[in-house]
């Protein structure tokens, strides 16, 4: 079977050309300008991280589109949006440094390995210069990871987890968003005040990193003003049926139900909670109550009737009567069709605080951008005046308190958009919280990056 | 040459060129060009993949393609290794060596025990046993072993970890022997330019490798055997020879292969979730084995390459890429290739993927391999033909 016709001598021979030859690009490197995907032409590209299937491709999609329209008012196209209201004033619609922006964007299907995959092909096949995006708290420190190392920024989209500026922060991620503590904290006294301080609750946690911090939040707000924790039942992601979990909650001697899931887990849970009657009932002579921490537009339109009187929190809504909320409102309702869900927003702002970092800084070096994004404090964004602390880059503002009520104007297209109310607004320094808090303590932001 | 026959050793050489030069031949369009935005695939991210899901296949196809044991359930190999990876980088230090040794080594033993379950049946049973098993993982790296899996959120690999042989300075992240993997260079020619890394080179090397040794394997006595098993298994029993050794040594060789696939994909990107091992990945590995020919010997690499270059170039073409690309027709025509087009492409490309599968099982049971046999049966000189036949009936009958 053997036959060999290459001698020894011709095999080092191939060997040594074949080697020399990959050794040398090493010598005809050119000199780069010294960080990742520096802008060279006329344009600049960002990159749209977004889940577009998978459990929660409702949102992914929403902040695409708000994505899109806030690349279209630094492009200086449309209405300008928030432009005319955003405190800082550097942002002219003339592009970015004279560049025009472009962007690209990946679905990540809601895994966080795909969101790698897709966030990698933006930096070493597109030249992003930013990344945005993520829609799942997994998703969000998985890619705000890649960026770290790769050297460029990741302005963070919908991640409401306490780890992606606690334990998993990183000096190249930014977040708008807030976060489970903080909903926590907003809430817990609304709660106290409708419900009273003898309660039991029991928690269905959504079995992730956001699941995990939000259900240790509210476990230690409600306890402090007196509540119980009866117990925590862990339910794994896109479970889709979840009668066996609330069927023992009828039992446990409970009154409160808190369901700490998201997304379509959140529609099917609260939806089979209302058919189980858990509504209705009467445990300990109160009535049976359930509390969704964190809403969203698009989850109450799924969840349509079944959210009446619940509870919950939100970054921003639509409905909000500053400036900046009616302005963004009107651009965003005029190019889509239906409001912006608070997704959408906290990614329409991201790309505008990246864009008006980048002009503050007057460049695109992560560092640079880094450093006029720490400290920043702005206003006229919807959320009030508003800070990006230096240290856990996490934005500290307003949060709103919600509650589920009967659609006012009983539109079958605005269910969700006018089904929740804003209850409260809860002022931004008793959502404040130290960076070393326990539990957002364990993490580094370490040097800013600029790869290359 | 290097113990292969002349044909075997220019389909060898064919993929060591292809391998070695992919950062170039992937880089076919300028850089800056609508073509080049949409089309080039030699980005290191996306050429590491084709490498490592290479390996994957080309073991899976050992198993598959030799003893016709459909196994359902690859993926869970492929997770366990690159658990088991991110594990050495978070207890010993980011070098990769440690790292890829014990995923190959874990994903062996965990194939053992699954294997020696999973063989005690064949056919369509053997097929939802190792899927059932590959689920079973899933779960338990999902929800029950969280301390050890981190769950959905995934294991990564964070700088409070303990690196207990780390050494002051080294790189942070996963390197080889002080060679970072994501050191790469950039060579410019004008308007393209071509990106090799450091990284990408492991994988391929790790591919050749790989390749040779599966190479090898078809070739050997116990390749022979494992295709006896395959033709006629009864028949082998009666002659007094027991099939279950040889068997089970074909599912562990192939579960190893996909190890070392798990712990490179750790190596080149320190990050592990257990969706890796959901059942759609697994039927990804059949899909990629069918659809490149099973039981040939590159089939997988070509099976594995379309694959992934769908996934990520071709559903990265969206409404405006199309609108970009078609300008030059009239509007109403270009909107109506839009429209036609579009569905294709983008979030679509699952539906490409799926007619390409079709037309393949329909039309070329052999996959991509016996497409391009018929083409150079078709183009080339009568002899190819023939013995492109010839080649076909001795893989359909190698017992006879």
């Amino acid at each position: 079977m053997t036959r060999s016709h290459f001698s020894r001598r011709g095999v080092l021979k191939t060997g040594a050309i074949a080697g020399a030859g990959l050794m040398l690009p090493t010598y005809l490197r050119a000199q780069e300008s010294g960080f990742t995907n520096a802008p060279t032409g006329d344009t600049v590209t960002f990159g749209f991280n977004v889940p577009q299937t998978g459990p929660y491709a409702e949102e992914g999609l929403d902040e695409l589109r708000a994505q899109e329209l806030a690349v279209q008012h630094i492009n200086g196209e449309g209405d300008g949006g928030m432009l005319s209201t955003f405190s800082s004033k550097v942002l002219d619609g003339t592009g970015l440094l004279g560049k025009k922006v472009t962007f690209v964007s990946g679905d990540t299907q809601t895994k966080a390995d795909v969101a790698r995959a897709t966030a990698q092909s933006m930096i070493q096949k597109d030249g992003c210069i930013m990344i945005t995006g993520g829609s799942s708290s997994s998703e969000a420190i998985a890619v705000q990871g890649l960026c770290q190392e790769a050297g460029v920024i990741f302005m963070a989209g919908l991640t409401h987890s306490n780890d992606t500026t606690g334990k998993d922060r990183k000096r190249n991620g930014f977040r708008h968003f807030f976060n489970a503590y903080q909903s926590a904290v907003a809430l817990t006294p609304v709660l106290e005040k409708v419900y009273g301080t003898d309660r039991r609750a029991y928690h269905l946690t959504a079995d992730y990193t956001w699941g995990w911090t939000q259900q240790e939040s509210m476990a230690a707000s409600t306890e402090a003003v007196g509540w119980e924790t009866v117990q925590n039942v862990l339910t794994p992601v896109g479970a889709g049926d979840f009668s066996s979990y609330i069927a023992p909650v009828l039992n446990s001697g409970a009154d409160i139900l808190v369901l700490n899931h998201y997304g379509g887990d959140m529609v099917n849970s609260l939806t089979q909670a209302v058919q189980f009657g858990l509504k209705g009932k009467q445990v300990n002579g109160k009535d049976f109550q359930i509390v969704v921490p964190l809403y969203s537009e698009l989850m109450a339109k799924g969840a349509g009737s079944n959210i009446e009187g619940v509870y919950g929190s939100m970054n921003w809504n639509w409905q909000l009567q500053d400036a900046a909320t009616l302005a963004f409102v009107k651009s965003f309702g005029e190019k889509y069709g239906f409001p912006p869900s608070n997704a959408a927003h906290t990614c329409y702002v991201q790309t505008m605080l990246y864009a008006d970092a980048v002009t503050r800084a007057g460049s695109f070096n992560p560092c640079a951008v880094v450093e006029a994004l720490e400290d920043f404090e702005f206003d006229g964004m919807g959320n009030g005046a508003t800070l990006y602390r230096a240290s856990d880059h996490q934005c500290f503002k307003d949060v709103l308190v919600m509650q589920g009520i009967a659609s006012a104007s009983g539109n079958a297209n605005m269910v969700g958009y006018d089904t929740l109310s804003i209850v409260e607004t809860t002022p931004r320094a008793q959502v404040e919280y130290a960076d070393d808090h326990p539990m957002f303590a364990g993490g580094t932001l370490g040097e800013c990056a600029v790869g290359a | 040459m290097l113990g292969l026959t002349r044909k075997d050793f220019t389909l060898f050489a064919i993929v060591v060129v292809l391998a070695l030069l992919a950062p170039v031949l992937l880089n076919p369009f300028p850089v800056n060009s609508a073509l080049g935005q949409t089309f080039n695939a030699g980005y290191p991210a996306l050429m590491q993949r084709f490498a490592i899901f290479g390996i994957l296949v080309v073991g899976f196809n050992i198993l598959f393609g030799l003893t016709g044991y459909l196994s359902f359930g690859h993926a869970a190999f492929l997770g366990v290794g690159s658990y088991a990876a991110v594990w050495m980088f978070k207890l010993l230090s980011f070098n990769i060596v440690p790292a890829i040794i014990l995923s190959v080594v874990v994903a062996g033993l965990f194939s053992v025990v699954i294997g020696f379950v999973s063989l005690r049946r064949s056919g369509i049973y053997f097929s939802i046993l190792t899927l059932a098993f590959a689920q079973m993982s899933y779960a338990l790296a999902y929800s029950v072993l969280t301390p050890l899996t981190n769950g959905e959120t995934g294991l990564q690999v964070y700088p409070s970890d303990p690196q207990y042989l780390a050494a002051a300075g080294a790189p942070s992240g996963p390197h080889f022997f002080g060679l970072p993997m994501a050191q790469a260079t950039t060579l410019r020619l004008g308007d393209w330019a071509f990106t090799f890394q450091v990284g990408y080179y492991l994988c391929a090397i790790m591919l050749i490798a790989a390749f040779y040794l599966s190479i090898r394997i078809f070739r050997s006595p116990f390749g022979m055997m494992l295709r006896a098993i395959k033709s006629n298994q009864t028949r082998m029993n009666y002659t007094g020879l027991n099939a279950k050794p040889y068997m089970l040594r074909a599912f562990i060789i192939s579960g190893m292969y996909a190890g070392l696939a798990g712990g490179l994909l750790a190596a080149m990107d320190p990050l592990t979730g257990a969706e890796r091992m959901f059942w759609t990945a697994s039927g990804e590995i059949v899909v990629m084995a069918i659809l490149g020919g099973v039981g040939t010997l590159i089939g997988p690499v070509l099976g594995s390459g379309v694959i992934k270059y769908l996934e990520n170039i071709v559903s990265k073409i969206n409404e405006s890429v199309l609108h970009n690309a078609l300008a030059f027709l009239p509007d109403g025509i270009e909107n109506f290739f839009v429209t036609v087009i579009h569905p294709f492409v983008g979030e679509g490309w699952h539906l490409t993927l799926g007619l390409l599968f079709m037309v393949i099982v329909i039309f070329l049971p052999g996959g991509l391999v016996e497409g391009g046999q018929r083409l150079a049966g078709l183009f080339g000189r009568r002899s190819t033909a023939t013995t492109a036949a010839d080649r076909d009936a001795a893989r359909q009958s190698p017992a006879e």
